[in-house]
């Protein structure tokens, strides 16, 4: 089918067409999907492959020196005259069989079993209280062996980088060359280096807090680790998928479960409403302001600038007390109707403080999308409205035909983000009901509460580590998987030069 | 056919005004009754008007010499902890910001591509995920609820929040650097001496924007300090004052806290506004 073609049909011809196209598509999708994979995976091994067919080549072709490298880091680079580098290969050698020695393998070896000694009262002969007796810690053991590990797997790389760089040195005293000395190489770290010196801080920073806390995160939601095991009284250990199935499994696990599909039910229901509320209001807010005739435009986006400047929490809390029974909502209202009025509006069903949380969000998000929209409907080409009117377009033809499909287009990356970021967002429904009205019939959990909430209360308040990291993976993975596709797809929105 | 096309535009726009007044009423409103209310005199939680019979300043010189008679509620303390995390949270993050953008956005080696993927990955994560994470690892450590652990949690992702200023560097022309190269400068001189002192807008967001962080966030301060009162911040210190215990005595107090934090920020956060904006429309001519 040719672009008019396409043209020609109405939108349901068209939407049958897209529709028909991407069912179509789809296993030629998948069919690429998975020999992108394949390859991937082939690159690996042969990657593998090539790693230990040079290990053993440099071997072969080694000297004595090379060849001592491959147990005493260091030696060649000593040999060859470069001392300093030398000794640090060697140091960092001694270090980490020191570090094994002494403290790493005591916690790796309980790996596989987090800890077989508790800890136990024991009344010594003579003694009248009885003692405690420390066994093992559990998270110690969890968080020293993935320390251990990441370790090894680091040094492990200093030790091919070793050997590599006596093959190095080796070459060069044959071709007659002579090693660097220690300032040249210092001064390279602010020039050809310079980005070994500017990255290692902040890449140490996000290894340590961010990609090893997420390690860890994950291990424990495959342990038991709650109340009744709790480090350093008790001991936790492994127990699989166990966390998961009590999240799926209403017949056996009862309210966690029951629990666990609710909210996530009004967790997609919440994200939906509050990301669309926002983005349709704000939309027409924001052409309000931007329409042609209207004057004061700062003033009026001042206004609702303010809203984002003000502290969130400063606002969402004064809201919070506004909305109480003898809160200012409620002395407005008996001023306008002529008496008392003393409505809870936070604390009576649950319905009802669910519309008033998508009520409220309006207010806070509603200025972000105001922002984020002026700038692009200024932006849009001034021609493209004069070409419009001089066809003859009516104004309300020109906003569907010009306008909307232009925001849309633009804004689409940038909704979804926001889809992700109301299904993790704490602040709101936290500062604002805390999650309740309460009910018996969750575990933990009021009728507000959204999974991020739900898994903050496990984890503070009820000491459900384990379940509440098994939450939080299957949180991350969706989110993760809507911003990867968008991630994707901006990528390409780049090189996509539709209204250009 | 033209006189009744002007009225029916005047009439929207008029609808259009009206509307508009309303909208801004019911925006701003929240947040006269919160500044009203911090001066008021009477009553102690609500009261049954709108507008407050006595005005006072009592409310702030409350809040600040720590009358109340609760040992727990210290908000100079809070507030002088959240200036410190503040503060150096503010030179790690942005040494971290500058660093990793000046990097991707000038520096070419192996695994650049790579890096700049894997920290857009992980910059778009939940936040709130990696909180519990960092949560159980500084438990573990034995570090929780002191106010070291609260500057490490703010400044250690912020080099993942490189793109603005990335974006900005790769709009300062190359012929720069290389005419500096060219000169005998190395990268780093290039780094202090040309690139910064053209950057100062995206400097000065940074520098803000890491420094307003402290005073608006509210969970990962709870995640951290749980009930040690004397490490609050000014956000979970301002909520404690709310719990049934407190609120009878510290409402008003609350309010004049509010005030206290949210006027500074905001005037920082629009002054934030205005150099971002400067930044990438100066960026935009440039380029």
């Amino acid at each position: 089918m040719t672009y008019v073609e396409y043209k020609q049909l109405n939108p349901f011809q068209r939407f049958a067409h897209n529709f028909k196209n991407f069912i179509v598509n789809i296993p030629r999708a998948l069919g690429k999907f998975f020999r992108a994979l394949g390859k991937t995976i082939v690159k690996f091994f042969t990657g593998i492959g090539k790693g230990f067919k040079n290990y053993g080549v440099t071997f072969v072709k080694g000297d004595w020196a090379t060849k001592l490298s491959y147990l005493i880091f260091g030696v060649g680079d000593l040999s060859k005259g470069k001392y300093y580098k030398g000794i640090l290969y060697f140091l960092a050698e001694v270090l980490y069989i020191l570090y094994m020695i002494f403290f790493g393998w005591g916690y790796l070896k309980d790996f596989g079993t987090l800890g077989t000694v508790e800890t136990r009262k024991v009344l010594h002969p003579g003694n009248i209280i009885p003692k405690t007796e420390y066994g093992d810690n559990s998270m110690l053991i969890l968080l020293y062996s993935v320390l251990t590990i990441v370790i090894t797997i680091f040094v492990f790389a200093i030790y091919i980088s070793n050997i590599k760089d006596a093959y190095r040195h080796q070459i060069m005293r044959a071709n007659g060359e002579k090693p660097t000395s220690l300032k040249t190489d210092a001064k390279q770290f602010l020039d050809g280096k310079y980005h070994v010196t500017l990255l290692s801080f902040p890449v140490l920073m996000i290894g340590i807090f961010n990609i090893l806390p997420l390690i860890f995160m994950i291990l424990i939601a495959f342990t038991n680790y709650d109340k009744t095991h709790l480090p350093p009284g008790t001991l936790f250990t492994w127990v699989g998928l166990d966390n998961f199935y009590s999240l799926f499994d209403v017949v056996n696990s009862g309210r966690k479960a029951t629990t666990f599909i609710e909210l996530t039910k009004w967790t997609l229901i919440w994200a939906v409403l509050a990301t669309f509320t926002n983005y349709i209001l704000g939309m027409i807010v924001a052409l309000m302001i931007n329409k042609k005739g209207i004057k004061f435009k700062a003033l009026w986006r001042t206004l609702f600038v303010i809203t984002i400047a003000v502290p969130q929490f400063v606002s969402l809390l004064v809201m919070n007390q506004m909305l109480q029974a003898n809160g200012a909502i409620n002395v407005l209202l008996s001023h306008i109707v002529g008496h008392h009025v003393g409505f809870q509006w936070l604390n009576t069903t649950g319905l009802i403080a669910k519309t008033v949380v998508i009520v409220i969000n309006c207010w806070v998000g509603i200025p972000y999308t105001i922002l984020s929209m002026s700038g692009i409907l200024m932006n849009i080409p001034e021609d493209l409205y004069e070409s419009a009117r001089i066809d003859g377009a009516s104004p309300f033809k020109t906003f569907t035909a010009i306008t909307l499909p232009y925001m849309i287009f633009v804004t689409t990356p940038q909704l979804i983000t926001q889809f992700v970021g109301n299904i993790n967002n704490f602040n709101v429904i936290y500062l604002l009901t805390g999650g309740g009205p309460t009910t018996p019939d969750f575990y933990q959990a009021g009728q507000t509460d959204i999974l991020v909430t739900w898994l903050f209360n496990l984890t503070m308040s009820s000491q459900d580590y384990g379940l509440a990291a098994a939450i939080g993976i299957l949180v991350f993975i969706v989110c993760a998987t809507i911003s990867l596709i968008v991630y994707n797809n901006s990528k390409s929105m780049k090189d996509e030069e539709a209204f250009s | 056919m033209i006189k009744s096309y002007k009225i029916r535009r005047h009439i929207s726009n008029a609808l259009i005004y009206i509307i508009l007044i309303v909208m801004g009423v019911i925006w701003v409103s929240p947040f006269v009754y919160l500044l009203m209310h911090s001066f008021r005199g009477e009553g102690l939680i609500s009261v049954d008007w709108l507008i407050p019979k006595q005005w006072t300043l009592q409310n702030y010189i409350d809040l600040f010499t720590g009358k109340g008679g609760q040992a727990a509620i210290n908000f100079p303390r809070w507030f002088l902890n959240t200036f410190v995390v503040a503060c150096f949270s503010c030179v790690i993050s942005t040494i971290s910001v500058l660093a990793v953008s000046y990097t991707f956005s000038r520096l070419r080696f192996k695994a650049r591509k790579k890096f700049m993927n894997v920290g857009m990955i992980l910059g778009m994560f939940p936040g709130f995920m990696t909180m519990i994470a960092i949560y159980y690892l500084l438990k573990a450590m034995g570090l929780t609820q002191n106010l070291i652990a609260l500057v490490i949690c703010y400044s250690c992702g912020a080099g993942l929040g490189f793109q603005i200023s990335k974006g900005f560097f790769d709009t300062i022309p190359r012929a720069l650097d290389e005419a500096a190269t060219i000169d005998g400068a190395t990268k780093n001189q290039i780094f202090w001496k040309i690139i910064l002192p053209m950057s100062k807008p995206i400097v000065v967001y940074t520098v803000l924007t890491s420094f307003i962080g402290p005073w608006t966030d509210f969970i990962l301060a709870k995640i951290i300090m749980g009930d040690s009162r004397e490490n609050y911040t000014v956000a979970i210190g301002l909520r404690l004052m709310l719990e049934n215990d407190f609120i009878n005595t510290y409402y008003k107090q609350f309010l004049a806290g509010s005030v206290v934090v949210a006027v500074p920020i905001t005037l920082l956060f629009l002054k934030m506004q205005k150099y971002y904006v400067e930044g990438v429309t100066a960026g935009g001519v440039k380029g």
